[in-house]
């Protein structure tokens, strides 16, 4: 099943599912889902630090062989990215960055006009940029061109259990991009993730439906499973859909005599 | 001496270092990385920058993000 690992700037993964670390109830419900999911990337988050609280700090929940992927969330903009991504950068915790520019409190759709910027800012710096984007395929030739290195499309809108909305322009960019095109957002069940697998996906990236599952740790694995299945059908060459019925027994050496009508 | 940290007034009667002020806050200063007036300390530059009276600086840290 795992005949197809999955390189990155490099860096191979034998898993195809990425966990989200956001909205957990717990940490211990977030190292049983990493752990139970077998994600090898996860996302965070780059906040300030409440002064009045003494927090633990989530990398303490995160095993060190998991790849950590920092998102710019709370950018508008693209200098606010690449200010956020110097910062993350400056913890010594790798230089993998999620570009996440969003100046819409409604939709939360990304802003591919200002992520094409950040991440040909920050691709020349080194950064190994994954951005987020509203899939289209002249800004994911643009994110190719800036050093993006890999493409990640939202499904539906963020946080909203929809799955693949946009699968059709999804489609096009895995067809059409030559790089690991990676369905970000909006995947709210596993057969959503087998779906995009089957397509050609190159991974999927889920937070929102694991971390608010009543049962974490379990949803992580059936996602896991769902993500194998589907990048092992997609391997395996999906048949083509027909408008007509194709018997799958033998039309002939029929018991009788009578054709059907 | 006066230091806007995160926003919010922060007043200091003597001196501190960046370490000071960071261990101040922080039980594990281990993952904080610090912005000062706009520019990026290194953790192996903190105790060898002193704070001054009108400083801005942001401690910020990984929370969970999808």
């Amino acid at each position: 099943m795992n005949s197809s690992p999955l390189t990155i700037a490099g860096k191979t993964f034998t898993s195809r599912f990425f966990l989200g670390t956001g909205k957990f109830k717990n940490k211990k419900d977030l190292s049983d889902s990493i752990a139970a999911g077998k994600s090898e990337l996860v996302t965070v988050a780059l906040r300030r630090i409440d002064l009045e609280r003494h927090e633990e700090n989530i990398l303490e929940h995160i095993p060190a062989h998991v790849t950590l992927l920092t998102n710019t969330s709370g950018a508008r903009n693209a200098q606010e990215a690449v200010r956020i991504a110097r910062l993350a950068k400056a913890s010594g915790c790798g230089n993998w960055v999620k570009i996440e520019v969003i100046n819409d409190s409604k939709y939360l759709l990304p802003d591919n006009q200002e992520t094409i910027k950040a991440t040909e800012i920050l691709a020349a710096e080194g950064f190994v940029v994954l951005p987020y984007m509203t899939p289209d395929l002249y800004t994911a030739r643009a994110l190719v061109k800036a050093g993006a290195a890999t493409v990640m499309p939202l499904g539906s809108l963020i946080g909203s259990n929809q799955g693949l909305k946009t699968r059709e322009f999804i489609q096009i960019l895995i067809n059409e991009i030559d790089l690991p095109i990676v369905v970000d957002a909006g995947i709210g069940a596993p057969s959503q993730a087998a779906e995009a697998m089957e397509m050609g996906a190159a991974a999927v990236l889920v937070n929102t439906a694991v971390a608010t599952a009543e049962d974490p740790a379990g949803l992580a694995r059936a996602f896991a499973l769902a993500v194998e299945a589907g990048r092992l059908a997609y391997l395996s060459g999906l048949p083509q859909q027909h408008a007509l019925a194709k018997a799958s027994s033998p039309l002939t050496g029929f018991l009788y005599d009578t054709p059907a009508n | 001496m006066d230091i806007t940290i995160n926003g919010t007034p922060q007043q200091f009667s003597s001196a501190k270092n960046l370490f000071e002020i960071v261990s101040s806050f922080c039980k594990q200063p281990k993952h904080v990385i610090t912005e000062l007036n706009g520019t990026i300390v290194p953790a192996d530059q903190w105790t060898q920058t002193t704070l001054s009276d009108g400083d801005t600086l942001e401690l910020v840290t990984f929370v969970g993000g999808g």
